[in-house]
């Protein structure tokens, strides 16, 4: 049996009076790829900012191998943050981006092992090409790559990605997750995602967690995105028929 | 010219217009990048408050500034942190109740108040050893903190990630806005009040779109913010000018021709 990297018990998160997460009980085995899937405001940022350390629980516990969240070793977690947020005007090269993985500060005169290590994860992604490109010069897709050259230039042992896939087109998206599975294969590393694309939940990932605010469910794609789950999680927003619609094609 | 380097004051007057424009110029770059250039005026009028306590208390008014603006300082962060509103109304309430109490405060010194007007406006003559010390001061904190420019940098790029690599963001984030305060309270002499927010972004926002990287943009500011101080300086007394404005309209200059060196029309 394999080792459990994140074990999260009774989690919930509240900001005042408003509930964000509740009920969150799960255990995540060392190597596996764990999509996070539910509606806006579903709570599944708020999830991840729990396991980045950026956010305390307001009760339950969360173990990253063991410890809390915010005790954990930065150098075993890779984070892709999601790419329409970041500011693409800041004046930087990609390399420097990626840089910032390794040296956990802005770089100010590039040391050779650290460019040589950025270039070397900037390879493994295909984005050696665009080392001395500046951010604001970036496609969406080209950006998400440095980014997840960023994330793995450490070699962690977890990398959590949020909505990974926005504003890439389908061949990007494609390389994307054959990046991410070779890497997983390569190091063992556990992956968690989270999207708003139940296909590639279905397609990619091990387990899906499924949240509304509390947890619909955890387990295997198929079991975890039962038509009776999706309508727990989903059926209080949109026409009907665009959940029926979504669940057929789904299915 | 060197008739001009031999005068006393204008010997304070340049060493005050380096320390300053490098000061700055190097905060400034952070105030770009993090959109904060309304609190470079928020800061300024704040130091107007502690200026106009100062003159009524009849003490020197930039030790009372200097206390005065980082409470202010601190009063923002704490206001922009602990609610939901945006920065930018931190910044305008405490900008108007410092300007309030200014005003109140010269009203009741009930004295003729024309030095509060070298304060607002800069006076080149009214640099004293006094406040080059204090610029000095800052100087070589500045220094001593400049380890710190690797992480406001990272944090300036995207706080988040930043926060997720465990760097202790919230708390240089105090350190960095209570070290622009100091920055705003000390240039008041050279620059004046009413335009320290300019001497804060215009150099920065001329290198930010003349620079590839954010250090490049970091260098080149702290080259125009000092080199545009002397320039201002000596203009300003060969044309019998407030030292302030020049200087300011030196910065805006480089300002323009970097806006043009980078159009698109350009084709760079």
């Amino acid at each position: 049996m394999s080792k459990t990297a994140i074990e999260v018990e009774d989690l919930s998160v509240r900001f005042g009076d408003h509930v964000a997460l509740a009920r969150v009980n799960l255990r995540v085995p060392e190597g596996a790829f764990v999509a996070i899937v539910g509606p806006n405001g579903g709570g599944k940022s708020t999830f991840l900012k729990v396991l980045l350390g950026l956010l305390p629980p307001t009760s339950g516990s969360v173990r990253i191998w063991g410890q809390r969240p915010p005790e954990v070793p930065p150098t075993l977690l890779g984070y892709v943050p999601q790419v329409k947020t970041m500011d693409r005007t800041f004046p930087a090269l990609s390399i420097e981006l990626v840089m910032t993985g390794v040296t956990r500060r802005w770089p100010w005169l590039p040391g050779r092992r650290a460019h040589q290590e950025a270039l070397a994860a900037m390879a493994r992604v295909g984005a050696a090409h665009l080392a001395e490109r500046p951010l604001a010069k970036l496609s969406g897709g080209e950006l998400q790559r440095v980014c997840l050259a960023r994330s793995i230039v450490r070699r962690p042992k977890l990398v959590m990605l949020d909505e990974p896939a926005t504003g890439i087109d389908a061949i990007g998206e494609a390389d994307m997750y054959h990046m991410l599975e070779t890497y997983q294969q390569e190091s063992g590393a556990t992956l968690l995602m989270v999207t708003h694309d139940w296909h590639a939940a279905t397609h990619h990932a091990d387990l899906v967690l499924l949240l509304n605010r509390t947890q619909i469910s955890f387990g295997p794609p198929q079991e975890a995105l039962s038509e009776d789950n999706l309508r727990a999680a989903f059926g209080h927003i949109g026409h009907p028929h665009s959940l029926k619609f979504l669940v057929s094609s789904h299915g | 010219m060197a008739e001009l380097l031999s005068l006393p004051f204008m010997q304070r007057a340049l060493v005050g217009g380096l320390l300053v424009g490098f000061l700055a110029s190097y905060y400034g770059v952070f105030v770009v990048q993090r959109g904060l250039s309304f609190l470079g005026s928020g800061l300024a009028h704040a130091a107007f408050g502690g200026v106009a306590l100062g003159l009524l208390l009849n003490t020197e008014p930039l030790w009372v500034a200097v206390p005065f603006t980082l409470l202010v300082a601190l009063g923002i962060a704490w206001v922009h942190h602990r609610t939901a509103l945006g920065g930018d109304t931190a910044v305008g309430i405490f900008f108007s109740v410092a300007m309030a109490l200014g005003v109140l405060f010269l009203f009741m010194r009930r004295q003729y108040t024309a030095d509060a007007f070298t304060y607002l406006f800069g006076s080149i003559l009214a640099v004293s050893r006094t406040d080059l010390w204090l610029a000095g001061g800052v100087v070589v904190l500045t220094l001593l903190a400049l380890p710190l420019w690797r992480r406001w940098s990272y944090a300036s790029f995207d706080r988040e990630l930043a926060q997720a690599d465990r760097l202790p963001v919230p708390r240089d984030d105090y350190l960095l806005i209570l070290l622009i305060a100091v920055t705003v309270v000390v240039s008041i002499k050279v620059v004046g009040i009413v335009l320290i927010a300019a001497f804060l972004v215009v150099p920065a926002a001329a290198a930010r779109l003349l620079a590839r990287t954010f250090r490049h943009m970091t260098l080149l500011s702290i080259a125009i913010g000092m080199s545009s101080a002397v320039v201002g300086l000596v203009a300003s007394y060969f044309l019998d000018v407030p030292s302030g404005p020049t200087i300011i309209l030196v910065q805006a200059l480089v300002f323009f021709m970097a806006v043009l060196v980078t159009s698109p029309l350009s084709g760079r």
